[in-house]
């Protein structure tokens, strides 16, 4: 497809005085305040979007704080009681060996939140300026936290399939402790901070220059 | 009004295509089947028509609706050890967080791996059904559609595909692990759902919405 100017240049709807749809990629008039197409909100570009983000991630901050200091698992073998947090999991796990599924615990709970909180940060932080990192690097993060953060989740399935299964009463039963419920709170705030962020303010403080289209 | 401005004032709106992701405007092009436009600033994939990819869709779908429902209801996995055992679905799966604030735990995930994938199909449905062959679009159907689009990243089937492996290893020094039928289908179904979203072409859907009669 063509750029729809001339000669390869890139020409954003907001330059040309439309409005786009993000949700059905319509293009309106810019003082049009719904599409006309699917019904979606118009905005040329959503500043106001970095408040949610912010709120939701500091919502999903506070959430991580308990999902690592208490137990996430709590496994009742015959006379004792073993309460594991998230960490604790992985390490007993790297202990009998099981050095890929912890690591795979350890990435998808510790990595990915931190790294998620980081990026978010980084990308609301310096969205505004051209700085901080070219639009294309800033647009590949954001593609990798919104693809990424869903993953997360894996460990309060693993916690919600064990405590389903090992029910075998006398012998082991595996309980869920509340660190379940305040993590997966903090992944469901830091997918919402991360859909609410629009990525097309990215490419606003860019110089034009920079902007030479690759061909694909 | 700069050049850039009274060029592509000339061209009808409808015949523009912006991408969502960078702002950028492009005239449109129909692209051949099986090829795909994609945004040459953000490499964002702008469109991606396949032939027939309606007929497919809709099988598959009908193919999930019936797996996750069968998934749900048949035993998923047992353990047993030292002569006692256990079996549960995945609807027991996800309903283990029962106490407590634990209970806001056990909807979300139940609706995570089973509700939402199902809630998202049967939406899928309802509005390409009528679409691909050719009738008029169903009622509502652009709203079911972008409720559809909006549950997209909340329908995890794989991610739960994952824990499933991880919770193997964790129980195998405990006891015995035992796969029912349901754990079979759900893989099948976690395969189809992956192959439908990448089969999906959302500009298509929203253009037959809009013009019913081209398509
Ligand atoms: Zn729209
Ligand atoms: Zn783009």
């Amino acid at each position: 497809m063509e750029f729809a100017g001339t000669s390869g240049k890139v020409i954003t709807a907001r330059e040309a005085g439309l409005v786009a749809c993000t949700r059905c990629s319509r293009a309106w008039p810019i003082a049009n305040k719904r599409c006309g197409r699917c019904g979606a909100k118009l905005v040329s570009r959503d500043f106001k979007s970095l408040q949610r983000v912010w709120a939701l991630w500091v919502m999903g901050l506070i959430c991580y704080f308990p999902a690592n200091i208490y137990p996430m698992l709590v496994t009742r073998q015959l006379f004792n009681v073993d309460r594991s947090t998230i960490i604790g999991g992985a390490v007993d796990l790297a202990h009998h060996g099981a050095f890929g599924i912890a690591a795979i615990i350890i990435f998808a709970s510790v990595v990915i939140p931190l790294g998620k909180f980081w990026a978010i940060a980084f990308l609301a932080l310096h969205v505004r300026e051209a700085s901080g990192a070219t639009a294309h690097r800033k647009l590949w993060l954001y593609e990798v936290v919104e693809y990424i953060g869903r993953w997360s989740m894996i460990d309060i399935f693993v916690v919600a399939i064990l405590s389903a299964l090992v029910q075998l009463k006398g012998l082991a039963t595996i309980t869920p402790g509340p660190a379940a419920f305040f993590f997966a709170l903090s992944v469901i705030f830091t997918m919402l901070s991360a859909q609410a962020f629009d990525t097309r303010m990215i490419w606003n403080g860019q110089p034009k220059e920079d902007e030479t289209p690759e061909h694909v | 009004m700069s050049d850039a401005t009274a060029l592509i004032a000339n061209i009808p709106l409808d015949e523009l295509i912006v991408c969502p992701q960078c702002d950028a405007a492009y005239r449109f092009k129909q692209p051949k089947s099986g090829e795909r436009a994609v945004c040459q600033r953000c490499h964002k994939i702008l469109i991606a028509p396949r032939h027939k990819a309606g007929k497919h869709i809709i099988a598959v779908s009908i193919a999930v609706v019936i797996l996750i429902i069968a998934a749900s209801v048949f035993p998923f996995l047992s353990i047993s050890a030292a002569g006692r055992s256990n079996a549960v679905s995945i609807l027991d799966a996800a309903l283990s967080f029962t106490r407590g604030p634990l209970l806001v735990l056990a909807l979300l995930t139940a609706g995570f791996i089973i509700f939402v994938p199902l809630l998202r199909m049967l939406l899928t449905l309802y509005v390409l059904v009528p679409v691909v062959f050719n009738h008029p679009p169903a009622r509502h159907a652009m709203r079911a559609f972008r409720l559809s689009e909006a549950l997209r990243p909340w329908s995890m089937a794989e991610i739960f595909a994952l824990g499933c492996a991880v919770a193997l290893v964790k129980v195998a020094d405990l006891a015995t692990v035992d796969f029912g039928p349901a754990f079979w289908m759900f893989g099948i179904l976690v395969v189809l759902v992956i192959a439908q979203d990448g089969y999906l072409c959302k500009w298509s859907v929203w253009n037959s919405l809009e013009h019913p009669e081209k398509s």
